[in-house]
């Protein structure tokens, strides 16, 4: 088991022509992601072959989702395209029934996202991100960037706002493994959240520890705590990045903003720990108090 | 980004809602000029309002009528300069007087929660709607809008039901919502706040002041917006910073830090700041996150803005590599630091980890940079970082 994302998912890859697109395309494969297909109306009918590990590996090119989905099955999209075009990349993906789409892209108008999120609401489809690093179920499916080889299939569920914390999460506990590693975003509006994966990783078997990191900005750290009171009974470990951030600067993420007095680092905190979270203070702490409760 | 009222005045002008005459000035002279021009069209009053892009503005004395174009310049004179909670005032806004019978408050802007928007008025305007919210939450009408749909006519008709606006009013407030939602849907705003939305004494409704947050991520499809940028109010390092296109916050510290992506270098800012604790209460230095390909070029741009803090005493490089490997990002320091030359004048911790560690670790011994130290961890290698700041 895993969450959202196994070795039966079949992905296609949005802007799987363009550079970022090609480049990622072929860390996928080489992690054994199962991809049917990439979509570009100018290429349609075409192929890509992608170099992986000294074998090519053809990707037939469609010019629509809906041709894409109609001719593979495919049940998951993973989005590469520029800022301008994602809007309508994801309204496609979603009218040609895809059930999860991945928004890698960053730098999305939050306008776009709040009507594409809206809209996937509405149709049942779930969105993660924009602006993330997609997920990991490793040894089964690897959907985004995040890096294949830093570890390998375990116990533990994770679920960040950051790309590089995640990584960094991952590789302190690379002796343990994942069952999956979601990075959901760091925009002001992102469609996967903290409490989405939590209960998906309470849901798992496979799932024992789960860490969730979180960062200044908005109140989805708070509202996790009170979902984590009252649904999780795995242990949940928290790590909240940002407490030296200024009031009314954004801190590189777009949704990383202390306003006033709001989505403070330490207000996360003690409402984490409040839900009886235990919080590091350091990334390496954080790994540490997971590491305890894995017996390592 | 957050806009000055005269930009947010000119904006609603510009997608038709009803405003009053304002011209900003830098100068008194040029504040006698408008108010030449504006008490030539009215022949009452104006109002020089200070242009900051903080509250409280009027009762720290930054807004004042004149009745004469002498009497506008002088009170600009008195205000321009002023210090209003930190920021100093640069621009006045001359404003035509306002014949005020009632005050409302309108806003609408992105609620993160709940994934949509919130419009909020009320039939109480002009004071401050944060205590409104709490004194009297009762007289605030909190109306969710579907960013599918917006606020169109039954949408601002059910905003000023909710708010109690009399029958008299309600048509042209409705109208006026209108106006506000397509500056806050076309100009890609995060917030369209009117405080006060007022009724003048011949029953017209008039937005006399307002605040506008852009969504810089729209940038691509508004150039327009580039001009409304406050160029001269950025930390001079920031600017250097934003030119050289680096995602850089410039903080009061004497850790200068570089990291590769946002979550990773807010931590590092609060390891440093927690290892700090024991070696004099050192500090971080700023925020930059040179994102995920740490190239030389990138590196040495990022080191020059650091290496210009004269606040910085040491520098944190801390980098997970992830996509990158940090045999790139090893050799990436050691030519930033050949480009930098006698400029790199510094210590400079390092701390990689992840893809290619061995190599880029390596990388670094070889070079044995007299001003690098390598640290295996980010933990111990903040507490160095720190110590080094100390000394």
């Amino acid at each position: 088991m895993a969450i959202f994302l196994n070795e039966t998912s079949k992905v296609i890859v949005q802007g799987m022509t363009g550079s970022e697109g090609q480049k990622h395309t072929t860390r996928m494969l080489a992690s054994g992601t199962t991809i049917v297909g990439g979509v570009n109306p100018r290429k349609a009918g075409t192929a890509v072959d992608f170099d992986v590990d000294g074998t090519t590996t053809s990707v037939p090119v469609f010019g629509t989702v809906a041709d894409a989905v109609a001719t593979t099955g495919a049940d998951v999209s993973v989005i590469f395209v520029p800022p301008a075009f994602t809007k309508d990349a994801v309204i496609e993906a979603i009218d040609a029934g895809v059930p999860l789409v991945v928004i890698i892209t960053e730098g999305v108008p939050v306008d776009d996202t709040a009507v594409f999120y809206n809209y996937a609401a509405s149709k049942g489809v779930r969105l993660v991100g924009p602006n993330c690093p997609g997920l990991i179920s490793p040894g089964r499916s690897n959907v985004g960037i995040i890096p294949a080889n830093i570890a390998g299939a375990g116990p533990i569920g994770l679920v960040s706002k950051s790309g590089t914390l995640t990584y960094q999460m991952m590789y302190e506990l690379r002796e343990f493994g994942f069952s999956t590693a979601i990075g959901i975003g760091g925009d002001p509006i992102i469609g996967t959240t903290h409490i989405d994966a939590l209960e998906a990783f309470e849901a798992d078997p496979e799932t024992k520890v789960i860490v969730m990191i979180g960062e200044i900005g908005g109140d989805a750290e708070e509202r996790a705590a009170a979902f984590i009171a009252e649904h999780v009974t795995k242990p949940v470990v928290g790590y909240v990045a940002g407490f030296t951030a200024p009031e009314g600067k954004t801190m590189g993420h777009a949704g990383a903003i202390v306003s006033g007095s709001s989505g403070t680092a330490e207000a996360k905190k003690v409402a984490l720990e409040a839900a009886g979270v235990k919080v590091g203070k350091t990334p390496s702490e954080t790994a540490a108090l997971a590491r305890d409760l894995l017996g390592g | 980004m957050d806009l000055f009222e005269y930009q947010a005045r000119d904006l609603f002008e510009k997608h038709g809602v009803p405003v009053l005459g304002g011209i900003v000035a830098t100068t008194p002279e040029e504040a006698r000029a408008a108010a030449e021009q504006l008490l030539g069209d009215s022949g009452g009053v104006v109002v020089v309002k200070a242009q900051v892009k903080i509250g409280g503005r009027g009762k720290a004395g930054g807004v004042k009528v004149a009745k004469s174009a002498q009497e506008a310049a002088d009170r600009a004179s008195e205000i321009l300069g002023m210090d209003i909670k930190g920021h100093t005032v640069h621009r006045v806004m001359i404003a035509a007087g306002a014949d005020i019978a009632e005050e409302y408050y309108f806003s609408v802007l992105l609620d993160r929660s709940e994934r949509r928007y919130l419009a909020m008025a009320s039939v109480e305007g002009g004071m401050e709607i944060e205590e409104l919210a709490v004194e009297r939450p009762e007289a605030l009408a909190r109306v969710p809008v579907d960013p599918q749909v917006g606020i169109d006519q039954a949408k601002a008709d059910e905003i000023v039901a909710a708010a109690g606006f009399a029958a008299d009013v309600a048509p042209k407030v409705a109208a006026a919502i209108q106006k506000l939602w397509t500056v806050y849907r076309d100009e890609d705003a995060t917030l369209v706040e009117v405080n006060p939305l007022v009724k003048t004494g011949a029953g017209e409704i008039v937005a006399l002041d307002g605040k506008v947050t852009l969504d810089t991520n729209a940038d691509f499809r508004h150039p327009d917006h580039a001009e409304l940028e406050d160029k001269a109010a950025a930390d001079p390092l920031e600017a250097k910073a934003k030119a050289a296109d680096l995602n850089y916050v410039k903080l009061d510290g004497e850790v200068g830090i570089i990291g590769n992506g946002a979550g990773l270098v807010m931590s590092t800012l609060d390891v440093v700041a927690y290892a700090g604790e024991a070696h004099g209460g050192v500090k971080p230095a700023n925020f930059l996150d040179i994102g995920g390909g740490a190239s030389a070029a990138v590196m040495s741009a990022g080191l020059d803005v650091i290496l210009n803090d004269p606040q910085v005493k040491s520098v944190f490089v801390n980098v997970f590599g992830g996509i990158t490997a940090c045999d790139e990002v090893a050799n990436g320091i050691v030519q930033a630091l050949e480009i930098l030359g006698d400029e790199a004048n510094k210590p400079l911790v390092v701390r990689l980890d992840g893809n290619a560690v061995e190599e880029g670790r390596a990388i670094l011994a070889q070079a044995a940079h007299p001003l690098v130290t390598v640290v295996d961890t980010m933990d111990g290698a903040a507490d160095k970082a720190a110590e080094l700041a100390n000394s």
